[in-house]
């Protein structure tokens, strides 16, 4: 209130000074009155754009960053002819000096919409490196051993224009203007070195609507993502984060697996509660595993009914999905997508399925065979997309991004 | 944040001169007080270029109670540099050409140095200046003292002010030329 009463006056003189006399006064005046009344109900609100997740650390953020922003924005580049490896520590350089200020809530070095970078809404940008990079700044050695694209599955119909990719961007906030202006900033600045080969968005419930922490449900309705270790845990950490055994450079880097997953809405739409529920081994109101009450309850894959059928059906995707040992578990931090539909077609829906894991090839892969083997789900999900990426380890003191691949 | 910052005097006699100065005034700290004692340089960077004329940008703030006047600047990454301002030229456009007694840094306040404003103009690039690449650069203060920060280079698409003609200073001093030439 002080700063809006100091503030009128100084608007009511320029407005004389620009010449608008006494009508002017009058206008500045109401527009004043009406000032103090937002600023009323403002101070009833708590604004969360001001909330800010830290960047600098051992692991980058938006991994284990909990709860999952409302909007994320995942882009993959591919890097110019003309870029190599001083090229890319030049882009690294660049992402870490901007992403620091970002996150931070201050505008990028060159911001020429600085105001957009002031409400970062725990805004968070994560930054991978894929397969084919390593040739292409004459490094070949360091290509951690999983990281390669995933093998060809049956249930894939994957579409040039979201697979692969040679740099990742995982954009994360609870604001959608904050994503958009993030993304901007970061491939501009260095736009002569990189192309975007393709740009996802996804979101989930805005911040706010539901209790903090509550599972996602996906756009099929369902509970979707009960079972994943807890960020932060012990369990998490030996799960997720790359201890250097692979590749030295990689500790505290991890992987990450985007998946784009059409669901078949039309399709879904002939199947009744029962079967949907059927199709996947949990209740639709709770997610409860349909041998429990309660979302978190254990599945329990041996119990029968009374003509001796399996009550979660060995078809069923939780039946499918469920790690076969302990070291087989991934961490998945998903996102809706809902485009603009083709002409003639009704929706173009489905998950941004993006699973973090220390070895692809240990941890999701099997899973991932057993899906493409079977799945009930599998007739109403299609993989569209698929990209594998070394996420980068953190960046502490004044280092920069993936300084320990180049040392 | 980038934020090297090297100072140098590049001559001992003016250090002199402004212990000299100093020791007058019973308010001011002892050491030698030099233009760029109080100067300190933030949110820098250039502009990527492959060859020919590119601009610098910063803030630059002045901690001292006296104006700091910048004259001169240099770099490895031009053969020259020149201070430039934008102004409205003859038809009414804005165009660039050099500032009339180089940068004032007010006294206790900054003085930007942005895309539309003040600028180091780098007028013939030595190499190509590629994005998250460093550049080196001076700034050369009226009493001969000197600092030197580092700057990183982005892809900036703005800042493409047009040089207004005649203005150019063709003996490559950042002295201001006569009364611009149009």
């Amino acid at each position: 209130m002080a700063d809006n009463e100091n503030r009128s006056p100084r608007s009511l003189s320029r407005r004389r000074l620009l010449g608008g006399g006494v009508a002017a006064l009058g206008v500045a005046g109401v527009g004043a009155a009406t000032g103090y009344g937002i600023v009323g109900n403002r101070a009833e609100q708590t604004a969360t754009g001001s909330e800010t997740v830290p960047w600098r650390g051992v692991h980058q953020a938006g991994v284990d960053t909990v709860p999952p922003q409302a909007h994320s924005m995942f882009v993959g580049l591919n890097m110019q002819e003309r870029a190599g490896r001083d090229e890319l520590i030049g882009i690294l350089k660049v992402w870490t000096e901007d992403i620091g200020r970002l996150t931070s809530g201050a505008p990028a070095l060159a911001d020429t919409e600085a105001e957009l970078a002031l409400e970062p809404a725990r805004l968070t940008v994560t930054v991978g490196l894929g397969p084919g990079v390593f040739d292409a700044i004459g490094l070949p050695d360091r290509r951690p051993s999983w990281l390669a694209p995933l093998p060809a599955f049956g249930i894939d119909r994957l579409e040039p224009g979201f697979t692969g990719g040679d740099l990742l961007l995982q954009v994360c906030s609870d604001d959608s203007v904050t994503v958009a202006h993030a993304v901007r900033v970061l491939t501009k600045n260095v736009r002569s070195l990189v192309t975007i080969a393709w740009t996802q968005r996804g979101f989930r419930r805005s911040r706010g609507t539901e209790e903090s922490g509550t599972t996602m449900r996906n756009l099929m309705g369902q509970v979707d993502g009960t079972v994943n270790p807890e960020a932060g845990s012990t369990d998490f950490d030996g799960l997720v984060w790359d201890d250097g055994s692979d590749q030295p450079w990689m500790k505290h880097g991890t992987s990450m697996v985007l998946r784009r997953i059409r669901i078949e809405m039309d399709t879904w739409d002939e199947l009744d509660r029962p079967g949907r529920e059927l199709s996947v081994g949990r209740t639709l109101d709770t997610g409860a595993p349909l041998t429990g009450t309660a979302e978190f309850d254990e599945a329990d894959f041996d119990a029968t009914d009374r003509f001796g059928i399996p009550v979660i059906p060995p078809s069923s995707h939780i039946a499918r999905a469920r790690h076969v040992h302990d070291g087989e578990r991934i961490f998945r931090r998903a996102y809706n997508y809902d485009d603009p539909p083709a002409a003639g077609s009704l929706s173009n829906t489905g998950l941004l399925f993006a699973s973090y894991q220390r070895d692809v090839l240990t941890q999701f892969l099997p899973i991932q065979q057993r899906l493409d083997e079977f799945d009930a789900l599998n007739e109403w999900t299609t993989p569209i997309g698929s990209a594998v990426f070394a996420i980068l380890p953190g960046v502490v003191d004044d280092g920069y991004l993936g300084q320990s691949l180049f040392g | 944040m980038n934020l090297t910052r090297r100072t140098s005097t590049l001559l001992a006699a003016l250090s002199v001169t402004g212990l000299i100065l100093t020791g007058c005034s019973s308010n001011e700290p002892a050491a030698a007080a030099t233009e760029s004692d109080s100067v300190v340089v933030r949110e820098q960077w250039v502009k990527a270029a492959d060859s020919g004329m590119t601009a610098a940008f910063a803030e630059l703030q002045n901690t001292g109670d006296s104006d700091v006047h910048v004259v001169g600047a240099s770099s490895p990454a031009s053969s020259r540099i020149e201070l430039h301002e934008m102004a409205t030229g003859a038809d009414g456009a804005m165009v660039m050409r050099l500032k009339q007694g180089g940068f004032v840094i007010p006294a206790g306040g900054t003085h930007v140095l942005a895309a539309g404003g003040d600028h180091l103009m780098l007028m013939d690039v030595t190499s190509p200046l590629t994005p998250g690449a460093d550049a080196e650069f001076t700034l050369e203060f009226e009493d001969a003292s000197s600092t030197t920060f580092t700057a990183q280079v982005r892809d900036f698409s703005g800042a493409q002010e047009n040089y207004e003609p005649g203005t150019m200073d063709m003996d490559g001093s950042a002295t201001p030329a006569p009364a611009h030439g149009g």
